[in-house]
């Protein structure tokens, strides 16, 4: 299900002009679901899928510790990728599958 | 990109003391990751206040926003505390998510703990909130259900008594289902209520309880008339208790003003049922242990100022039985409200005054051991020790004190005499109904003849006005004026039977003192050295 809704999101972020560079990248400190580019901003996105909101809402289980994971592996990816000084930025995507629809939110600049 | 900003606000009401200030309560929504976050000085209950809040949005079916919310309580310099502020900070966020209308939520002030289920609870300091919010234009206010009768008391504001969060919530512009089992039942219990009840419990201690003791409860008149302190020295079993404790019912109803104050300062407290949450009309009564500490007795809190037990007998009695029982700082702690009427508590948190307007009644037993009255031949108690008992006593406090009466116990020859009078009806007057009556006639003509002054009572006027402006003839007073010469009576002394005389002649009706009325002011003041009270 987690790669049904990265699939989603992936197909969501080009239908707004993102051109995704990588996904599921990872290395010893963790993974980041997709990595995108909007003009020259690198932007690494979490995702996050939920089935029904019986759990309350996607959002809520991206913790602090989670974001700041999301840096260190932002910082991981820009030293191997020689793009140190470029700008990034961290978003978080949030799809919701309830009764079979799919309703996607995508927050900008989350730390 | 600049993304959308979610704003409302609210208000509620952040109490120092009876005074207060209108705290606005602010939400934000960023669209950011969620969370919730809460500033603007809130102490450890108010920090709680954010999983309530959440927990009762939730259960209400409502939704918390899945944005990171920010509350803000401005002035945000200013501590807050406690959890009255969980029902402004639930509306205000709820109306910067769009669930609410930010309009209505804006145009109101909020007070009320909510609880887990989404219940609204009652909180302390209704009616002082209200007084504030008054005060500074707020022209509509939710409370909870539980102190709708207490909210009431203020006029000139719409008061809307609510029992659940979904009330509140509709009153905004929600569409909620109402529970059945939060609101009916209570309301209707509420509306059964009577507003101002003035039968209290000390109505039912009659001074016609008391036998014999026709002395005694002639003194307890006059201190009742004017307002006066009292000391009763007595041995144990005499009846000190038994009188102190019948004291306030000869005192007429507070009038509204201060009916208020004294209500304002109970609901502060919050520890205290306010009767029927209605406004409190008779004079309250209390009387705390002698183990009493200093802040307990004056004021204090943690923090924030907290009124004491002086506060809470504002315009009522204060009895405190043992007197010379109690630590010696404590006694002294009462000689500045004693004098001002009110009282400055001072913590870190910040200062507030209370008022402490109270009539003090003390009783003593005349020697550590009980028994030095009368001969005081069974009495065990070396001088020394009857010397400390009584030092605690002494001095400014005592100044204070106009009337000081020896009661002894009644012997049976007064009680078969009481026994007769009672069934040949010649006492039947002697009814706390009927002194009542008494008492309020004296009070309303020592007020008509103080009108022009600040004082209202007898007991607040100070021994050079009454010399200077409210002189009595030379034979009248020719009594006290020997007795100064030969140096039996100081001229405090003497001013305290001058106050005295005009309460006795109140209660006589008389337009001035004649000399018998200072026979018995002489008589009330009771002997300066009074440690060796009916030795002998």
């Amino acid at each position: 299900m987690g790669k049904y809704g990265e699939d989603l999101s992936a197909k969501y972020l080009q239908d707004r002009g993102y051109q995704i560079i990588e996904r599921n990248w990872r290395c010893n400190l963790g993974e980041i679901d997709l990595i995108a580019k909007e003009g020259n901003r690198i932007i690494f996105v979490e995702v996050k899928t939920r089935n029904g909101s019986g759990y309350g809402h996607p959002f809520e289980a991206i913790t602090a510790l989670k974001v700041s994971r999301m840096r260190k592996l932002a910082a991981q990816w820009c030293a191997e990728h020689k793009s140190a000084g470029s700008k990034v930025r961290l978003d978080a995507i949030a799809v919701l599958i309830q009764n079979g629809k799919v309703a996607i939110e995508h927050l900008k600049q989350v730390f | 990109m600049v993304a959308k900003r979610l704003l409302a606000k609210s208000y509620a009401i952040s109490l120092m003391g009876l005074a207060g200030t209108v705290v606005e309560v602010e939400s934000e929504i960023s669209s950011t990751l969620p969370g919730f976050v809460l500033v603007g000085l809130p102490d450890a209950s108010l920090s709680e206040s954010k999983d309530r809040v959440r927990a009762a949005i939730q259960n209400s079916g409502l939704k918390m926003p899945d944005r990171r919310v920010t509350v803000n309580l401005s002035p945000a310099s200013v501590r807050k505390q406690g959890s009255s502020y969980d029902l402004a900070i639930a509306v205000s966020l709820l109306a910067a998510s769009g669930t609410l209308s930010s309009a209505s939520v804006e145009g109101c002030l909020h007070l009320g703990e909510l609880g887990l289920d989404g219940s609204v609870r009652k909180v302390a300091g209704i009616l002082p909130s209200l007084m504030v919010a008054k005060d500074a234009g707020i022209h509509r206010a939710v409370v909870p259900q539980a102190n709708f009768a207490e909210a009431k008391l203020v006029s000139g504001l719409d008061v809307i008594a609510v029992d659940s969060f979904r009330e509140v919530a509709n009153l905004h512009g929600a569409n909620l289902i109402l529970e059945e089992n939060f609101s009916a039942t209570s309301k209707q219990e509420a509306g059964t209520k009577t507003n101002l009840d003035s039968t209290k419990d000390f109505l039912q201690l009659d001074v016609s309880d008391v036998l014999g003791q026709e002395d005694a409860i002639d003194a307890l008149v006059v201190a009742a008339a004017g307002g006066h302190h009292i000391l009763m020295i007595g041995p144990p079993g005499a009846g000190k208790t038994m009188m102190a404790e019948r004291l306030p019912g000869l005192l007429p109803d507070m009038n509204f003003e201060q009916a208020l104050e004294t209500t304002a300062v109970l609901s502060i407290s919050g520890n205290r049922a306010i009767a029927n949450d209605s406004l409190v009309l008779r004079p309250p009564f209390e009387a705390p242990h002698h183990s009493a500490s200093v802040s307990s007795l004056v004021g204090g809190g943690m923090g924030i100022p907290r009124p004491g037990i002086i506060s809470l007998a504002n315009n009522g009695v204060l009895f405190l039985d043992e007197a010379p029982e109690f630590q010696k700082p404590v006694l002294e702690a009462l000689r500045q409200p004693l004098e001002s009427g009110e009282v400055v508590i001072n913590r870190s948190g910040g200062s507030a005054k209370f008022p402490a307007k109270f009539q003090l009644v003390l009783a003593a037993n005349p020697c550590p051991c009980g028994n030095s009255f009368g001969t005081g031949r069974s009495c065990r108690c070396s001088d020394l020790q009857k010397n400390n008992y009584m030092s605690k006593l002494s001095g400014p406090l005592l100044d204070r004190v106009d009337i000081r009466l020896s009661i002894f116990a009644a012997s049976p020859a007064q009680l078969a005499l009481s026994r007769a009078k009672t069934l040949s009806k010649m006492g039947t007057n002697v009814t706390s109904a009927g002194l009542r009556e008494v008492v309020t006639e004296a009070r309303s003509r020592a007020y008509s003849r103080l009108r022009e002054t600040p004082w209202m009572l007898n007991a607040q006027v100070p021994g050079a006005y009454l010399r200077k402006f409210m002189p009595l003839p030379a034979e009248v007073v020719s009594r006290l004026d020997s007795a100064l010469a030969k140096g039996r009576m100081s001229m405090r002394g003497y001013d305290r039977c001058l106050r005295l005389a005009w309460s006795v002649a109140d209660l006589a009706g008389r337009d001035i003192p004649n000399e018998l009325d200072v026979s018995k002011a002489i008589f009330l003041r009771g002997s300066e050295d009074f440690g060796r009270l009916g030795n002998g």
